[in-house]
């Protein structure tokens, strides 16, 4: 362990406050932490969700000390926040575009988790605190929103509080509950931007266990393969990977700031400029891109239960993940027929995504007309979302555990070091 | 470490001149990053927009005081009566605590000339920024804040009390001998 | 052998494409394409183009559409069609004040509890025709005549859909469409049949610095003004946009730089 002396308070004042209060040595704990030296560019994202994170927060606290949670004055307050505020016409787009790019880092940050073996033992508890914070990220992406009162936050906010309304016997009363009412009004409004404030608090809580649960069993990384010796196969998190991931979180901060500047509508519906009426539905509700394929499985279900309840087991399959993949080889990069499969699962969830876009009857393509009236017909959205709905299940409850059991994997290296180095040194 | 091939050692001061500069590039972004979060706090434009007002004296009359709200501040328009002009006038200056005359008090209007008839100060108690009584209140027939006692005399300049300065004047000018612009 | 980049690069473009894409869905009429000052990344608004479409906009459509978010003063603030640098505070500008006492608004109570009407100054916002929905329906067949203060953003293409809709009136319905009373019919409107009466006709209005007003000049001109309306700090925006791209991308090449420094003497 030569390379990770731990922490030496070296001045008087030091030593008095590491007796204390031991932060220097958390700090340094945290930071000059054994890291796999084979880490690609996809491990940057945890750290890039980290700054997002914390730029929501920050712009987040700012449009609340402007924001006014009423049905009669959010859709004005958000117009003034961008005409008279200062500088809020660009701290309302950095909280708005901010809130997709986290959704864009987090899935890449899963999907990486999944391609790599993340979520196996000895790091199931690391998965499933990510999978929670999964859901508060889209809990409260959902109620913030509905703040800015247009049409697309009534309508998305009625829409998804209905779902509750599925559940036999309690659905009303549960409905009623989270209005506060008998429709999304004013009280709904106000406790969701309560619960808007305070669950980025909980989030970050579980961001800290989710780095708690990191800093056991270490970083997992490209080749899946173990940590065998500390010198040889890891480098201080600090200064590698802090420098690594600060490069990164620079690139991925161009991609976000061109979206603030300079489309920072692209990622917004039309709609959500016209103030709520909750007498008229828009021709077309769809909810933000990130919520897409959840929305395209609720659609590809025609009983209302069973549509709600494909929905939530999506997420909830997740949880469970660690157990349904069987194999005990964690990276795909091993198995040639996980790596096909996740390919097409990566791509299904793409496609649920453009069939939540759509309307469930426009055809994805046509096949020809009908000769009764002369509209195309063809394959639909529904029956397309309908197809990659059962992929996506198919994947965590089929294909992942009978793969572990019948596919034979790829020789794997010895050891990180010796996937990493190009020319094999002599043992010194 | 123990695969480090050699290789020829480079100036490490090329080194050390990278991460300076990246680091002070950081640390100016921070920098100009900060300056957004902190204005957003000031005055909107909005705010600033409704930073001037007028207020039409002609009806105020003889010993009535009205109250107008200023940048969220109460602004006193007092219609003083000649009683109150001669006692403001009568004070021997040298023993206030904040000198001032009751001209002093004033803002000549379009001429140049003085309307001594109407005083306009900031309603706010200078000790604690309470808002003083009018209607010949206190010692002094002027203002009397209720907070800690302070007594303003006709001309609303500190008599007794704690506080320690005249009541403040808001700017203004005069557009016409009854119309004023105070901001 | 890893996640290629070939297949990173389709999944993030795939992904990406779609983000924008499914914003950009768009249904209904076939727009025209005009192209607008203020488009792409460099885009500014017309400020000459601007001042004629508020021109348009004050003798011809204040009397149905309101624009509430809206404060005379902005029209004089920086990015507004009558900046003057001269006049960096719009309530001093003597244009704003003249183009304020062209309004009355409704203020007050005054002291007797009475509301009492005064001309407008650069602060107050500008007023309304209608004293609230219902009434401006009842006086429109039904129809709302929408406010115009974010209306650009609020629809697909905003601009081309407005300027469209501006200029494909036609005096006759096609054949087979069956006009309902009090309806006129536009080509570029969802149904082909909408409650306003054509707005726009040749030599409504007569612009001061001579250009000649037909309808397509109008319409574009008021789409420019109506795009400003929606979103005045877009100059400033765009502005900034482009020193923090510049900035960043300095910043990227030194930590890229850093980065290779620190990882110099490491196999990875």
């Amino acid at each position: 362990m030569s390379s990770y002396p731990g922490y030496d308070p070296k001045s008087g004042f030091e030593k008095w406050l590491d007796a204390r209060l031991p932060i220097i040595r958390l700090g340094y704990d945290t930071f000059i932490f054994p890291t796999p030296r084979n880490l690609n560019y996809w491990w940057t994202f945890g750290a890039i969700l980290a700054v997002i994170l914390m730029s929501q927060i920050i712009t987040g606290i700012i449009l609340a000390m402007h924001y006014v949670p009423h049905v009669d004055l959010a859709f004005d307050s958000i117009q003034h926040i961008k005409r008279d505020v200062n500088f809020g016409w660009m701290l309302q787009p950095m909280h708005a575009v901010g809130a997709s790019m986290m959704f864009l880092a987090v899935y890449i940050h899963m999907f990486r988790g999944i391609y790599y073996g993340s979520h196996k033992s000895p790091r199931e508890v690391l998965w499933i605190v990510g999978v929670v914070i999964y859901l508060l990220m889209m809990a409260t992406g959902f109620m913030g929103y509905v703040l800015p009162w247009g049409q697309m936050s009534f309508w998305g906010a009625t829409v998804i509080t209905n779902l509750f309304g599925a559940f036999p016997l309690v659905g009303e009363s549960l409905t009623n509950w989270l209005w506060g009412g008998f429709a999304v009004d004013d009280p709904t409004l106000n406790r969701f931007f309560s619960l808007h404030f305070v669950l980025p608090f909980a989030i970050l809580g579980l961001v800290m266990l989710h780095v708690w649960a990191l800093h056991v069993p270490g970083n997992n990384n490209p080749t899946g393969v173990s940590v065998k010796n500390v010198d040889k196969d890891t480098l201080p998190f600090h200064p590698y990977y802090t420098i690594k991931d600060a490069f990164a979180i620079v690139v991925f901060l161009m991609v976000f700031v061109a979206f603030v500047f300079f489309i920072p509508d692209a990622l917004n519906h039309p709609d959500n400029y016209i103030r709520a009426n909750p007498l008229v539905t828009p021709p077309h509700i769809v909810p933000e891109w990130y919520y897409l394929p959840f929305y395209a499985m609720l659609r590809a279900v025609p009983n209302k239960l069973g549509g709600v309840i494909t929905m939530f087991g999506a997420i909830a399959v997740l949880f469970v993940l660690p157990w349904l993949d069987t194999s005990k080889v964690r990276s795909m990069r091993y198995r040639p027929l996980a790596k096909l499969f996740f390919i097409i699962f990566v791509l299904a969830c793409i496609g649920l995504g453009w069939a939540g876009a759509k309307s469930p009857t426009d055809l994805v393509f046509a096949t020809g007309t009908d000769a009764a009236t002369g509209a195309p017909v063809g394959f639909s959205f529904l029956w397309f979302a309908r197809i990659l709905t059962l992929y996506y299940y198919a994947f965590f409850v089929v294909i992942l555990p009978v793969l572990g059991l019948v596919e034979k994997p790829k020789d794997r290296p010895e050891s990180i070091q010796k996937s990493v180095l190009k020319s094999a040194p002599e043992e010194a | 470490m123990a695969e480090t091939v050699s290789t020829p050692v480079e100036n490490p001061s090329r080194r050390d001149f990278i991460y300076i500069a990246t680091g002070a590039a950081g640390a100016v972004g921070v920098g100009l990053y900060a300056w957004p979060l902190i204005d957003q706090m000031n005055p909107a434009a909005d705010t600033k927009a409704l930073s001037t007002i007028e207020v039409d004296m002609s009806g105020v009359e003889v010993g009535q005081q009205i109250v107008v709200k200023w940048q969220g501040k109460p602004i006193f328009v007092r219609h003083r009566t000649q009683k109150e002009i001669n006692e403001a006038r009568a004070v021997d200056v040298s023993t206030l605590r904040d000198p001032q005359t009751d001209e002093q008090r004033l803002v000549v209007n379009a001429e140049g000339k003085y309307e001594p008839q109407f005083l306009i100060m900031i309603g706010i108690c200078t000790h604690l920024g309470c808002v003083p009584i009018g209607n010949n209140s206190g010692d002094y027939d002027g203002w009397f804040c209720p907070c800690h006692g302070s007594h303003y005399d006709t001309a609303g300049r500190i008599r007794k009390g704690p506080a320690p300065k005249n009541l403040y004047l808001p700017p203004y000018q005069y557009l016409t001998d009854t119309l004023i612009k105070i901001g | 052998m890893r996640l290629s980049k070939l297949t990173a690069t389709v999944i993030a473009t795939a992904a990406l494409g779609l983000i924008v894409g499914t914003a950009s869905a768009s249904e209904g009429p076939e727009l025209k394409h005009v192209e607008f000052s203020f488009e792409g990344v460099f885009g500014t608004y017309d400020k000459a183009a601007a001042q004629r479409g508020f021109q348009v906009y004050q003798e011809s459509c204040t009397n149905c559409h309101s624009m509430k978010l809206l404060s005379i003063r902005n029209l004089g603030e920086a990015g507004g069609p009558f900046y003057d640098e001269e006049h960096p505070n719009a309530n001093e500008n003597p244009v704003i004040k003249a183009i304020a006492a062209m309004f009355t608004v409704t203020d007050g109570p005054d002291s007797e509890g009475d509301m009492f009407e005064r001309p407008a100054k650069p602060f107050d916002r500008f007023p309304s025709p209608f004293a609230n929905e219902q009434a401006a329906r009842a006086s429109n067949g039904g129809a709302l005549p929408p406010d115009f203060s974010v209306l650009v953003s609020a629809r697909e293409h905003g601009p081309q859909y407005i300027y469209s809709l501006l200029t494909s009136y036609e005096d006759d319905a096609p054949e087979g469409v069956e006009l309902r009373d009090g309806m006129n019919y536009n080509a570029a409107f969802k149904g082909g049949q909408i409650g306003m009466p054509p707005p726009l006709f040749e030599d409504l209005v007569e612009y001061s610095d001579g250009t000649k007003a037909s309808v397509e000049q109008m319409a574009h001109d008021v789409v420019t003004f109506m795009a400003w309306a929606s979103d005045p700090k877009m100059e400033e925006r765009k502005r900034m946009g482009w020193m923090v791209m510049i900035y960043l991308f300095i910043f990227a090449l030194l930590m890229y730089g850093s980065y290779k420094a620190v990882w110099r003497d490491v196999e990875h």
